[in-house]
C-alpha cells in the first residue's frame, strides 16, 4: 500500500541520514544477483561494497564489513546505475516554457563555446523521477535550433563577413551529470561537442549537404590555424576568422581528437560521408541517431565509431530514415559497433523508459548483454569516463540499482537506487501525487502531504 | 453498432431532448426521415437526413479460413482467461472460447498456440496515422485545420491518407482497429474515424463499417496558443468555454430550425428547409446521440467544466483523451461512466497542463471502478500498446494497487471499444464478435512479446513467419533498405 510505501521511503530517508552521520557513502548490499557489467560478469548469488562513495568488493564470497549500512536485496538483481545519453536532466524544466529550456540557445555569436554545465539545475523535478527508474548518470546534451522550421526564420546564409547567422554550425558542450541528492551533480563538464548534421545541419549552411561539409572543414582550419598562430591572432595579424574567439577556443580539443564530436545524423549516405569527414579531419566521433546505421553498418565498424541510437525509431519518418528498422541496434551489433541507446523523447521527462527499449532491442535480436552495455558501460565509454561508472568492479564509483526482476521488463521496478554510495530516497513528486489521489480524505487532497 | 435508421435517430433525438427539457426546445416528433411523405424533396445533398453516409465503408475482409487456435493462454479481453486455452474462428467471427476440453469444428485450421499468448486485436482509441503520417512533411500535415476554433465540420477521413507506412508497422504490433481524430489546435477539431488496420488504397476500404463517428474537442492550452497568438478567440480558457457554449447554442437551434422545417413537411405545409450547415450537422449530431465527444484534456479542474458544459447543452462526453489528471477525479468518471484514454506510462512534462501527469493514473481511475484505456496518440508508440499497458501495471503494483493481467489487457481491448463505440463488434473475444486476434510470442505484459499473428476479421492480417503476409505501403516499395525486412 502507500501508506507501507510511504514507511520505506522515510526509513530510506532515515538510513541515508544515518549513514551521513556515521560513514558517508558507505553501504554493503547482500543477497542480490549481481551483473556487474565488469571483468566478473555476473555473480549469481553475492554481496557488494562501496566505502567512501567507490565500489570496494563484489563477490559472492564477500561479506559486509561491520558497521557499514547493509541492504538485503532479497534476492534481486543489482545492476549498475543506468546511463543515459543524449538527456536534458537538469536543463529543461517545462518544454512548453522557454525561459525554463537550457540545453537550447540561438546566439548570432556563440555557438561551439556553448557548455550546458554553467546552466544545470539539480533541483528540476524530473532528476528524482528519473532516478526512481534505475537512471543514477546522465550525458547531457546541448539541443540544436537547426530544424527546418527554424531555418525558414533564420537567415541561415553561413559564413561572412559578419560571421554566422543564426543558428550556429554547433549546438554546443555535453556535460555528465550524476543524479545524486545534492547541488553537484556536474561530474565532468564539457565532455562533447555536439553538432547537427543531415538536414538540420545543412540548413545551417544554406540549405544543401555539401555546402556544410565545406564549411566545416573551413572551420576546422581556422581552428588549426589560429591554435598555431594564437599570438598573431591577438595582435591582428590573422586573416579575419569566421568564428568567435570563444568558438575557436572551444574546438581545439576537437580538432585535436581530444573531444569527441557528437554527430547527429541518420542517413545512409550522410553517415558516409560523416565518416569521411572524420577520417580527413582526424576528429574522434560518435554517430547520434543513425536510423540507417545497419546500411553501412561494416564501415561504421571499421571506422571504430561508437553509435548512440533509439531502438524503437523504426518509421519513415523523413527523407533521411526510410531505411529506419527496429532491427537496427542488432544489425549493428553483430558487425562489431558500440552502441549506446537513448530514449524517444529527449532524455527528461519520460527517460525512465530507457531500460524498457532496451529491452525492445533485445526483442528484436540484440543479445541480452548487448542491451545491458548499451545502457550502462558503454555510454561512459563512449564519453571516456568508464573508469569511473557504468560497471560494478573494484574502484568504481557506487552506483547501483535493485531491481525486483529483470531489469528490462516494464513490470520490474527499482526497489533501491544508490548513487556513489549514498541510498537515495526512493520517492519523487510523481509518487507524491499517486499517494494523495490514491487514498480518500474528509479534507482536501490539498492537506494530505 | 449504433444504427443508422432513420427511426433510431428519431428515438435518440426524443431521448436527447428529453434529457435537456430545461432547454426548452421542440417538443414535437421527430419525422423517421425526409420520407417519401415529403411533398417536395430537398435537392440531393441539401438533407442532411437523406445523406447521413455519404463516405459509407467498402470494406470487405482479407482472404479467410476457419481457424482454431490452440493450447494457448488464452486472455479474453473482458476479464477472462483460459490458460491451455482455445479460440475458435468461424467465418470471421469468434464462435467459441474456452478451455482444453472447447471443441475444435472439423475443417478449422490448427494452429498451435502452445507457450504462446492470446487476446483480442489491440484497439487504439487515440491515433493520427495517415493525417499526419511518415514521411512528416508539410505536404503531408493534415491534422489539425487551424482556421477557425470550431471545425466541426471537416472529417479526418477525408485526410487520411491510406499509404501511411505506419499502418503497417501498427499492425505488426497487433493493432486491428484505430480511431483516427483531428489534432487538437481547435476547440471543436471535427469528425474523428474508425478504422480496420487493413491495407487499402481507399480510405473507404478501411472504414469500420457502421461504427458511430467521434467529435474531437480540446480543453485547455492548445486552442489559446493557436488563436490567442493570432488576436483571435480563444486566448484563454474562458475563451474556450464560451466557445464550447456558443457552438451548442447554435446546434441546439440548428435542431429546432429541422425540427420545425419536418413537422411542418409532415402537416402539409409549406416550409423553407434551412440551410444544411456541416458544422453544425456534426454538433447537433451529438446532441441527438449519433456521434460520440472525444474530449482531449488534461486537468481535472477543466474536465469538470467539461462536464457542466455537457450538462447545460444535454449531451454525453465518452472518452477524455490524454486525460493527465483523470486521477484526481476517479470517481466522478467512474459515476459518469466515461472513459480516459491515457498513456500507460505517464507521459508528462511536456506543457505545464501534463505536468502532473503520472503513471500510477491508470491504476488510481481502475481501483475507482473507472474505464482504463491505454492509447498512443504516437505513430511509434502505437506499435507497442501492450507495453504501455505493461508500465502502467508495473506502477500499480509498485504502489501497492492491486491490478489483475486479466484486468490490463482490457485497457487496450475492451475499453477502447466501449470508447469507440463498438464493443459490441469487437474487443472481447467472446462469441459472435469479430475475430480480431492477436497470438503473442510471449506473456503481453513482457517486453519480448511480438505478435506472432494479427487476425482480423478471422483473416491472417499479419505472420511474423510469413513474408507474404508483411504489408507494405506504395510509399514504401523500392524505397532504401526495404528489401530485407
Amino acid at each position: 500500500m502507500f501508506a507501507k510505501l510511504k514507511t520505506l521511503a522515510a526509513a530510506a530517508a532515515l538510513s541515508l541520514v544515518c549513514a551521513s552521520a556515521a560513514h558517508a557513502q558507505d553501504v554493503a548490499v547482500t543477497n542480490a544477483r549481481i551483473i556487474t557489467m565488469g571483468p566478473q560478469g555476473t555473480v549469481e548469488r553475492g554481496t557488494i561494497v562501496i566505502r567512501g562513495g567507490r565500489v570496494t568488493a563484489v563477490g559472492a564470497d564477500v561479506r559486509a564489513p561491520d558497521g557499514v549500512q547493509v541492504i538485503d536485496a532479497q534476492g534481486g538483481t543489482v545492476t549498475p546505475g543506468i546511463v543515459a545519453v543524449d538527456s536534458a536532466l537538469g536543463g529543461l524544466e517545462l518544454s512548453s516554457e522557454v525561459s525554463t529550456n537550457d540545453v537550447l540557445q540561438s546566439s548570432n555569436t556563440l555557438s561551439a563555446a556553448f557548455d550546458v554545465s554553467w546552466g544545470l539545475d539539480p533541483d528540476s523535478v524530473a532528476i528524482p523521477v528519473a532516478r526512481l527508474g534505475g537512471i543514477t548518470r546522465a550525458i547531457v546534451m546541448p539541443q540544436h535550433a537547426g530544424a527546418a522550421a527554424l531555418a525558414h526564420e533564420h537567415d541561415t546564409a553561413g559564413a561572412g563577413a559578419g560571421g554566422f547567422h543564426t543558428p550556429g554550425m554547433f549546438a554546443g558542450q555535453a556535460a555528465a551529470i550524476h543524479l545524486g541528492e545534492g547541488m553537484d551533480i556536474i561530474v565532468q563538464p564539457r565532455v562533447a561537442m555536439v553538432a547537427p548534421f543531415g538536414a538540420a545541419g545543412a540548413n545551417i549552411a544554406g540549405g544543401a549537404r555539401g555546402a556544410q561539409f565545406v564549411l566545416f572543414k573551413a572551420i576546422m582550419d581556422e581552428v588549426r590555424l589560429y591554435q598555431r598562430n594564437r599570438a598573431a591572432y591577438d595582435r591582428g595579424g590573422v586573416r579575419q576568422l569566421m568564428l568567435s574567439t570563444a568558438d575557436l577556443e572551444a574546438l581545439i580539443p576537437v580538432a585535436e581528437g581530444r573531444m569527441p564530436l557528437v554527430v547527429e545524423v541518420n542517413r545512409a549516405s550522410d553517415i558516409l560521408a560523416v565518416l569521411r569527414l572524420a577520417r580527413e579531419e582526424n576528429l574522434r566521433i560518435i554517430l547520434n541517431g543513425a536510423q540507417e546505421g545497419w546500411r553501412v553498418a561494416d564501415e561504421i565498424a571499421a571506422a571504430r565509431v561508437p553509435v548512440i541510437l533509439n531502438p524503437l525509431a523504426d518509421l519513415p519518418g523523413s527523407f533521411e530514415t526510410r531505411g529506419a528498422t527496429l532491427e537496427n541496434a542488432a544489425r549493428l551489433h553483430a558487425a562489431g559497433v558500440t552502441l549506446a541507446f537513448r530514449d524517444s523523447e529527449g532524455g527528461n521527462y519520460r527517460v525512465r523508459e530507457t531500460r524498457i527499449h532496451a529491452g525492445n532491442a533485445v526483442a528484436n535480436g540484440l543479445p541480452y548483454q548487448a542491451a545491458l552495455e548499451a545502457i550502462t558501460v558503454n555510454p561512459a565509454r563512449m564519453f571516456g569516463l568508464d573508469s569511473r561508472f557504468g560497471s560494478l568492479q573494484q574502484g568504481r564509483d557506487g552506483d547501483l540499482v535493485i531491481w525486483n526482476g529483470d531489469p528490462l521488463e516494464p513490470l520490474t521496478w527499482a526497489t533501491q537506487v544508490v548513487i556513489r554510495g549514498v541510498p537515495q530516497p526512493m520517492d519523487a513528486r510523481n509518487l507524491q501525487l499517486a499517494r494523495r489521489y490514491a487514498q480518500g480524505g474528509v479534507y482536501p487532497p490539498a492537506y494530505r502531504n | 453498432m449504433r444504427l443508422r435508421s432513420g427511426v433510431a435517430i428519431a428515438a435518440l433525438l426524443a431521448a436527447a431532448l428529453a434529457a435537456c427539457a430545461t432547454t426548452g426546445g421542440t417538443t414535437g416528433q421527430t419525422p423517421a426521415s425526409s420520407s417519401a411523405a415529403s411533398p417536395a424533396p430537398l435537392l440531393q445533398g441539401l438533407d442532411p437526413a437523406t445523406t447521413l453516409d455519404p463516405f459509407p465503408s467498402t470494406y470487405q475482409p482479407l482472404p479467410r479460413r476457419d481457424a482454431a487456435i490452440v493450447g494457448a493462454t488464452v486472455f479474453t479481453g473482458d476479464g477472462r482467461r483460459f490458460d491451455n486455452g482455445v479460440v475458435v474462428m468461424q467465418d470471421g467471427r469468434i464462435t467459441a472460447v474456452g478451455g482444453a476440453d472447447t471443441p475444435i469444428p472439423a475443417g478449422a485450421q490448427r494452429i498451435d498456440g502452445r507457450g504462446r499468448f492470446v487476446t483480442p486485436g489491440v484497439i487504439d482509441a487515440h491515433s493520427h496515422l495517415g493525417v499526419y503520417p511518415s514521411p512528416g512533411i508539410a505536404a503531408t500535415s493534415d491534422g489539425n485545420e487551424m482556421t477557425g476554433p470550431n471545425q466541426a465540420g471537416v472529417w479526418s477521413e477525408h485526410a487520411l491518407w491510406p499509404q501511411d507506412p505506419g499502418f503497417n508497422r501498427a499492425r505488426e504490433g497487433g493493432v486491428t482497429t484505430l480511431m483516427i481524430l483531428p489534432g487538437s489546435g481547435n476547440l471543436f477539431g471535427g469528425r474523428s474515424v474508425t478504422v480496420r488496420n487493413v491495407p487499402s488504397v481507399s480510405m473507404q476500404g478501411m472504414k469500420f463499417p457502421g461504427a458511430p463517428y467521434g467529435l474531437k474537442m480540446a480543453c485547455g492550452e492548445n486552442p489559446p496558443r493557436t488563436y490567442g497568438a493570432r488576436n483571435q478567440s480563444p486566448a484563454t480558457g474562458m475563451g474556450n468555454v464560451a466557445g464550447y457554449r456558443t457552438g451548442w447554442i447554435e446546434a441546439q437551434n440548428y435542431r429546432r430550425r429541422w425540427d420545425e422545417y419536418r413537422q411542418k413537411v409532415e402537416r402539409g405545409e409549406r416550409a423553407d428547409p434551412p440551410t444544411r450547415d456541416l458544422r453544425l450537422e456534426t454538433l447537433a449530431g451529438v446532441l441527438s446521440g449519433d456521434i460520440l465527444v472525444q474530449n482531449h484534456c488534461y486537468r481535472a479542474d477543466e474536465m469538470m467544466l467539461m462536464l457542466d458544459v455537457a450538462r447545460e447543452f444535454g449531451y454525453r462526453i465518452t472518452t477524455f483523451h490524454h486525460a493527465s489528471e483523470a486521477y484526481k477525479i476517479a470517481p466522478v468518471l467512474a459515476r459518469e461512466n466515461i472513459c480516459s484514454a491515457i498513456w500507460g506510462s505517464g507521459w508528462w512534462g511536456f506543457k505545464l497542463e501534463s505536468f502532473d501527469g503520472i503513471e500510477e493514473n491508470a491504476a488510481i481511475l481502475q481501483q475507482a471502478g473507472a474505464c482504463v484505456v491505454i492509447h498512443s496518440d504516437d505513430a511509434n508508440l502505437i506499435q507497442r500498446l501492450n507495453q504501455e499497458t505493461a508500465m502502467a501495471v508495473s506502477a500499480a503494483r509498485r504502489a501497492g494497487i492491486e491490478v489483475s493481467d486479466e484486468q490490463a489487457i482490457s485497457w487496450f481491448t475492451l475499453n477502447p471499444a466501449r470508447a469507440l463505440g463498438i464493443a459490441d463488434q469487437t474487443g472481447s473475444l467472446t462469441p459472435g464478435k469479430r475475430a480480431d486476434v492477436v497470438l503473442w510470442s510471449a506473456h503481453p505484459l513482457s517486453v519480448y512479446a511480438r505478435a506472432d499473428q494479427v487476425f482480423i476479421d478471422g483473416a491472417v492480417a499479419f505472420d511474423r513467419s510469413d513474408p507474404r503476409t508483411r504489408a507494405a505501403s506504395d510509399y514504401e516499395l523500392g524505397q532504401p533498405g526495404r528489401e530485407p525486412r
